[in-house]
């Protein structure tokens, strides 16, 4: 048997890091090649370290890892994007709290998955640089669950298959999607859905984020959109998220201040 | 593969706890504490239990302190100034900036940092008694002194925007090349905040 290769390039995002003895970190990686891994960085917390700043969550790498013995060991880093408007806005931190959080929940170690890796990059430039990303965090949600093999059924009825029509909905976790009026008393577990939440949600579902980010759902629907996904998120995850509070924290912080 | 006796297991689980320490590190810990005589066990005991029963947090900055005192000794101590707070993330942080002797102004330990990725909220950090004790109005300036990293970032940011209405000089430690560095190695972000924090010469 071929010995595994002892080094690996390649473009990173940086998820998370946890300190780990006495200058050194752990961090967690989402590689294009190899998608989620675990390396360290020896010094990182020095503040002399030349790796420390390249290394921070949310940044797009370029990294060059060797094989150590528990873990791989990063010995180059470079910044591709440190994305510093998403550093220095909350709301934008909590947005790509909330995706980095998300794809490190819906990976494990070692799932190669080079279009979630885009899909991660592009989104993170997008809530960097959009005036408002909360289109962007929503298409990043629908695309996840398609790219994680969880997309959910949003043209016809789980049940009876027959398309949906143009009236108010529910939607079920278990099944995956959504169950019509007539069949939604079969499925006491389906929640009811609003027709133009489901619009937005189809509509971000079928389409190149060009067209998608053109959707602007009222403050209703949006609320309404961000609720159902999470709740659908908790229930494949089956545990609660930890940023949607800290988003709402943030958002709440907002409100108070205008 | 035969168990080890219950009392080393557990003291090798206890140390496996520790941040940084990995389970061939604790199995090393333990055996030697075993190897030593009683009177290292006892003291060791004895130490981690005190650490606990008798340190309390300073009811006004949130430093450790002894238990029983009213106040520790930098927020009891006459001499200094109370219109500078500087605000840390945890006691350490106050070890380190007292053992440069620059600041004889007063503290404020959040203890802790928001963590936006693990869901540490601003409720879960001293933040609250910070704004009243701004809000008594002594303090002229507060200098934040949480870590150059995202959290201590994002940290930074919501302190600012809740202690901007207050009215007080808000600062952050300066962050610019580290002594020693050299600028090709430096990263984007550690560069474009020095370049935003340069003094003239
Ligand atoms: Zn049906
Ligand atoms: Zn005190």
């Amino acid at each position: 048997m071929p010995a595994p290769p002892r080094t690996l390039s390649t473009e990173a995002v940086v998820l998370r890091h946890s300190d780990w003895g006495e200058a050194d970190r752990v961090l967690v990686l989402f590689t294009r090649e190899q998608g989620k891994v675990r390396a360290l960085a020896k010094g990182a917390r020095k503040m002399l370290s030349r790796k420390a700043g390249h290394l921070e969550p949310f940044t797009h790498v370029k990294v060059l890892l060797a094989l150590g013995k528990d873990f791989w060991i990063v010995t180059q880093a470079e910044t591709l994007n440190a994305f510093l408007s998403i550093r220095s806005d909350l709301l934008r931190t909590a947005y790509a709290a909330l995706v980095i959080e998300l794809l490190d929940r819906f990976t494990s170690d070692d799932g190669e998955n080079p279009a979630l890796f885009q899909l991660l990059v592009n989104t993170l430039s997008r809530i960097a640089s959009l005036e408002d990303p909360f289109i962007a965090v929503q298409y990043y949600h629908l695309r996840l669950l398609d790219l994680t093999g969880f997309r959910p059924q949003l043209f016809n009825c789980l049940r009876c298959g027959k398309e949906i029509q143009p009236e108010n909905q529910f939607f079920d976790f278990q099944e995956g999607g959504v169950i019509c009026p007539r069949c939604a008393p079969q499925v006491p577990t389906a929640r009811s859905v609003s027709l133009n939440t489901l619009k937005y949600l189809r509509h971000l579902q079928r389409s190149p984020f060009e067209t998608a980010q053109r959707a602007d759902p009222a403050p209703s629907e949006r609320n309404e959109m961000e609720t159902l996904l999470e709740g659908y998120f908790t229930y494949l995850l089956e545990r609660r998220l930890n940023t949607p509070h800290f988003l709402n924290e943030i958002r709440r912080e907002i409100a108070s201040r205008r | 593969m035969a168990g080890l006796p219950a009392p080393l297991e557990a003291l090798i689980t206890a140390f496996e706890r520790l941040p940084g320490i990995g389970p061939k590190t604790a199995s090393r810990l333990a055996f030697f504490i075993l190897r030593q005589p009683d009177e290292v066990a006892q003291q060791l005991a004895e130490a981690l239990l005190a650490v606990k029963s008798q340190t309390a947090n300073c009811p006004v900055c949130f430093n450790i302190m002894l238990a029983g005192q009213e106040r520790c000794q930098i927020c009891a101590d006459p001499r200094r100034d109370e219109s500078q707070l500087c605000v840390v993330e945890d006691p350490l942080d106050v070890l380190v900036i007292e053992r440069t002797g620059g600041f004889l102004g007063r503290y404020h330990v959040l203890q802790g940092v928001l963590n936006p990725i693990e869901g540490i909220g601003p409720e879960q950090l001293r933040i609250r008694p910070l704004i009243e004790r701004v809000q008594e109005g002594r303090v002229r300036e507060v200098i934040i002194a949480t870590n150059p990293s995202m959290e201590g970032d994002a940290t930074a940011l919501y302190l600012r925007q809740q202690l901007a209405p207050l009215g007080v000089r808000i600062t952050r430690l300066a962050r610019g090349l580290p002594m020693g560095g050299d600028l090709e190695y430096a990263d984007q972000n550690t560069l474009l905040r020095a370049l935003a924090g340069r003094q003239e010469l």
